[in-house]
């Protein structure tokens, strides 16, 4: 007979738990439920950037015969906003439109033809106000308040100086500065928004699905906005294509959804257009940055000096936090002393923007990690060695007092540097081809949620009933990044069963524990370690139940999985039979595993906000790209990127790989193709050709090599896989472009007609 | 104006009464109930909808319903075999070529009409023949894995 042995998945290749659904078409997102008898909703857009509104007609629109409901701002006062304090947003605009595309008004029609036509018929009246289209337009002493409550369109002013910086300057043996322009970008996740909202008038009810990251916010903006009890409101997350963070605000389409429902007494679906998912895009706002440092001969960093300015858009959103970000995360991956920063948020008359994975770090890190390569270049050093001066020294707290526990930025630099084959090869290689490298990092959650009640940081339950099978509930939110499979590896793990045991359910508030959502790479750490604290608790009640059967002591009980044994030379339970000898006491078991951050991990109070960027454990990436630049047409292919990143302790393999990878792709759309255009505030790239992603023939194969430093405080050791390698890749790009032409990029995309400029403008010098 | 429409959809005989403007990815999605085919984009853009019409990809959000009539269509539904997953769907499922699951379908559907008219395609057939899907979150390594994948299961006898 075989000798049974726990069941462990911990640091294999795991397919996703979902993944059968996805592949065979099963899966359902939101646009995919039909609901005999709902109705189509369609949105009625401002063609305005900026105007008082005076009139919203809608008796032509309501003359069509179908038109069930038509909703406007008169139909809601309530404003709404993912941080409690910027809540400012109406769902409908009321007394002016701030941006093109916002929702002014809708509609619900027995099809779509019928709520299209509707729309048609709605007429705007207007008093055209001067749009503000950048952060310069809108920061003039003229300019008129976009938000009356924030003077000069400033959404939040960030001024710290930790340090001296002057002193450090005069201390260095070269000191620059370097201006740089990041494009604002988009998630432009495959899944359009939608949503589908059912209210029951009878018992004054809602269900409503949406394609959201955090459900929790969903269903807490759903009660401020209809002004209902929370307790009247059931928030369902089917399948979702995708976030990269404009899900994890509540958007105006669930909220819309729920207005028309209850108007309509009946069931709406929305689902928008790629162009309205575009020009609604919550992405990364357009970022200006001048930064200065000083550098010793020998790499050494000594002082930094950074400038932020953000385009955030019509919408406060989280355009507080998404500033303190660029500055706080300065820290944290290299060992600074002196720092200044001034950061400025600033409203201007274009859609808001919000997270974008890497929040807030990926445009400052640019500018970082390009100015380090220029200044190893001029002091003739190379830019590891550069990179090797001025590295942590785990454990640490910053001088911003963020807390590193794990540190595996020495072994990713390693890793690439032999990988590449860097030494070997750097400066070698022939004309037009180049190869750079840059760091970056992230944090593994959040250590503060945004909505901060003193609840543990993250709960999961789990049931096991009579038929022994284990089902884990959550409300963390899947949304492709493999939410899911992480949470039934680990419970799977600490009970050393096979992952067929558990079966997972998530997304539903009448079912499921409340959860913070999938943001800021949260899940893992923290949710993780709510399942791994459940599973040890369903593990005791388990040992206890087999104790007692065997007639033994808990501490004899050697668990194995499927059996449980008092000794070696014991025949032992199945687990069936612990189950049922468990249940004899409460029925139906349930488990609670909580999991709460520690407060050395919520950040500092040296200044304003300075909590932002507190985390459990931060990742660390390095890379490096190779690229070839042909100087005919200004066209740059990347060859080749090595990145390699520390997630602490790999859970799986596969998902780790895929979330590397993926981060990097889209550090390099933003990097190469991607900009969200406006003329007067008309987005003109909004869609998938104008807008420019990149396809399969224009990647490159992206070789991934995992890190594991095991945080001390990680679920298994693991900290977050899915953020941290996007940002280096934008200054590895342009350090390789460096490399490859001598000519720095500085601005954002590098587009081939930049490119070609750039040398064009250098041979008419020569 | 409608017509009558007389089509094979996924292996079988189907009749229906389709408007003239319907375009087949709403028909199969909206009136079939087959939603596995994706909405992706405005129109052309992005590749979630393809579905294999004779064999042969086509994007669903381009072609009329009234278009396909006496054609043999195919969708992601039409895949697996007694319940089993079909090679490309282990393929994507296995190496991670879907994460949000989103784009697969279209993938996928691309995927099988590569195998199915060139059993053994190199890194770069795959590259053309998926270079009009876009996916928003793989980076597209794991998706030339995924098809590699299918083509060696192919080899062993499954269908794509």
């Amino acid at each position: 007979m075989n000798e049974i042995l726990p069941a462990h998945n911990i640091g294999s290749y795991v397919p996703m738990v979902d993944g059968p659904e996805k592949v065979s078409g099963r899966a359902k997102y939101t646009a995919d439920l039909i609901v005999p008898g709902m109705l189509a909703g369609r949105i009625f857009r401002s063609p305005y950037s900026h105007a008082e509104i005076l009139e919203v007609d809608v008796s032509e629109a309501a003359k069509l015969p179908g038109v069930k409901a038509i909703v406007t701002g008169a139909d809601c006062d309530k404003t709404f906003g993912v941080l409690p304090v910027a809540r400012t947003e109406h769902v409908l605009a009321r007394e002016r439109v701030r941006y093109r595309g916002e929702p002014v008004a809708a509609v619900a029609a027995i099809d779509d033809a019928t709520a299209k036509e509707a729309v048609r018929r709605i007429k705007l009246k207007v008093r055209e106000l001067p749009g503000y289209y950048t952060a310069r337009q809108a920061m003039t002493p003229e300019a008129l308040g976009i938000h009356e409550h924030r003077p000069h369109n400033l959404e939040r002013d960030v001024l710290f100086e930790l340090g001296n910086v002057e002193t450090a300057f005069a201390a260095a043996d070269l000191v620059r500065e370097g201006v740089y322009n990041c494009a604002e970008v988009c998630q432009n996740q495959m899944e359009m928004h939608a949503a589908l909202a059912d209210y029951d008038a009878v018992r004054d009810r809602i269900t409503v699905h949406a394609s959201t990251q955090v459900p929790y916010y969903v269903h807490l903006m759903l009660a401020q906005t209809l002004d209902m009890d929370m307790s009247r409101i059931r928030v369902i997350k089917p399948h979702v294509g995708g976030g990269f963070g404009c899900r994890t605000e509540t958007l105006n389409v669930e909220l819309i959804a729920a207005l028309l429902a209850r108007k309509a007494g009946g069931c709406v679906r929305i689902a928008v257009t790629r162009e309205e998912t575009f020009i609604t895009h919550r992405g990364r706002p357009e970022t200006d940055i001048r930064l200065k440092m000083g550098m010793r001969n020998d790499g050494r960093i000594t002082g930094v000096e950074c400038e932020c300015i953000q385009r955030g858009g019509a919408h406060s959103g989280y355009g507080i936090v998404t500033i303190l970000y660029a500055g706080s995360m300065l820290y944290a991956i290299y060992d600074l002393d002196n720092v200044k920063y001034i950061g400025k948020r600033v409203l201007t008359n274009t859609p808001p923007c919000g997270a974008f994975r890497g929040h807030g770090t990926v445009d400052v890190r640019f500018a970082f990690e390009s100015l380090v390569d220029e200044m190893a270049q001029a002091l003739a050093l190379d830019p590891f060695a550069v990179r090797r001066a001025n590295l942590l020294r785990a454990p640490a707290f910053t001088q911003n007092d963020l807390m590193v526990n794990s540190y595996g930025l020495p072994e990713c630099l390693d890793w690439v540097e032999r990988e590449s084959g860097w030494k070997a090869r750097r400066g070698k290689l022939p004309n037009g081809k180049g190869l750079g490298m840059a760091c970056s990092h992230y944090i593994s959650g959040a250590s503060k949620p945004v909505n901060w009640t003193g609840e543990p940081h993250a709960t999961v339950k789990l049931k096991l009933d009579f038929d022994g099978s284990i089902v884990l509930l959550t409300g963390a939110a899947e949304i492709g990044q493999g939410s899911s499979t992480v949470l039934v590896q680990s419970v799977a793990e600490v009970l050393g069963l096979d992952l067929s045991r558990i079966r997972i359910v998530s997304g539903d508030s009448d079912v499921v524990p409340k959860d913070n959502g999938s943001y800021s790479s949260r899940v893992t750490f923290m949710v993780g370690n709510a399942a791994i604290d459940a599973a040890q608790n369903l593990k005791a009640v388990l040992i206890a139940a087999a104790a007692r059967k065997l007639d033994a002591k808990a501490s004899e009980i050697e668990c194995l999985g499927e059996l449980y044994r008092a000794g070696a030379q014991d025949k032992g339970l199945t687990f069936n039979e612990v189950v049922t000898e468990a249940l004899k006491d409460s029925g139906t078991i349930t488990v609670t595993g909580n999991y709460s951050t520690i407060p050395e991990s919520h950040g500092g109070k040296k200044y304003r906000g300075a909590a932002i960027g507190g985390t459990m454990g931060y990742s660390y990436s390095a890379q490096v790209v190779e690229v070839s630049v042909d100087e005919e047409t200004g066209v740059v292919s990347v060859d080749k990127v090595w990145v390699a990143h520390d997630c602490g302790k790999a859970l799986n393999r596969l998902t780790v790989e895929g979330q590397v990878q993926g981060s990097v792709w889209m550090g390099m759309g933003q990097a190469m193709s991607e900009e969200a255009a406006y003329h007067d505030g008309l987005m003109l790239t909004a869609n998938m050709l104008d807008y420019r992603v990149p396809t399969i023939q224009d990647s490159p194969p992206i070789e991934v090599g995992i890190v594991e430093s095991v945080d001390p405080h990680g679920p298994f050791g693991a900290k977050e896989a899915g953020e941290g390698s996007l940002a280096a890749f934008l200054p590895a790009l342009t350090n390789a472009i460096a490399d490859a032409t001598g000519l720095r990029f500085n601005n954002l995309p590098v587009t081939p007609d930049r490119v070609f400029a750039a040398i064009e403008k250098r041979a008419r010098g020569r | 104006m409608a017509r009558i429409l007389q089509l094979t959809l996924n292996g079988r005989a189907r009749t229906d009464a389709v408007a003239d403007n319907v375009l087949l990815l709403d028909y199969l999605r909206e009136i079939v109930g087959l939603t596995g085919t994706k909405t992706g984009c405005d129109g052309g853009e992005c590749g979630a909808c393809t579905v294999l019409v004779d064999d042969k990809p086509r994007l669903s959000c381009l072609t009329l319903a009234g278009a396909v009539e006496g054609r043999r269509v195919d969708t992601i539904e039409s895949l697996a075999r007694d319940g089993h997953l079909s090679a490309v769907q282990r393929g994507f499922h296995e190496k991670l070529g879907s994460q949000c699951g989103y784009c697969t379908p279209g993938y996928i559907m691309a995927s099988a009409g590569l195998l199915r008219r060139n059993p053994k395609p190199s890194e770069d057939d795959i590259r053309e023949a998926l270079g009009s899907n876009i996916c928003r979150c793989t980076g597209y390594v794991k998706i030339i894995e995924a098809v590699k994948h299918a083509a060696a299961l192919c080899a062993t006898g499954l269908t794509p």
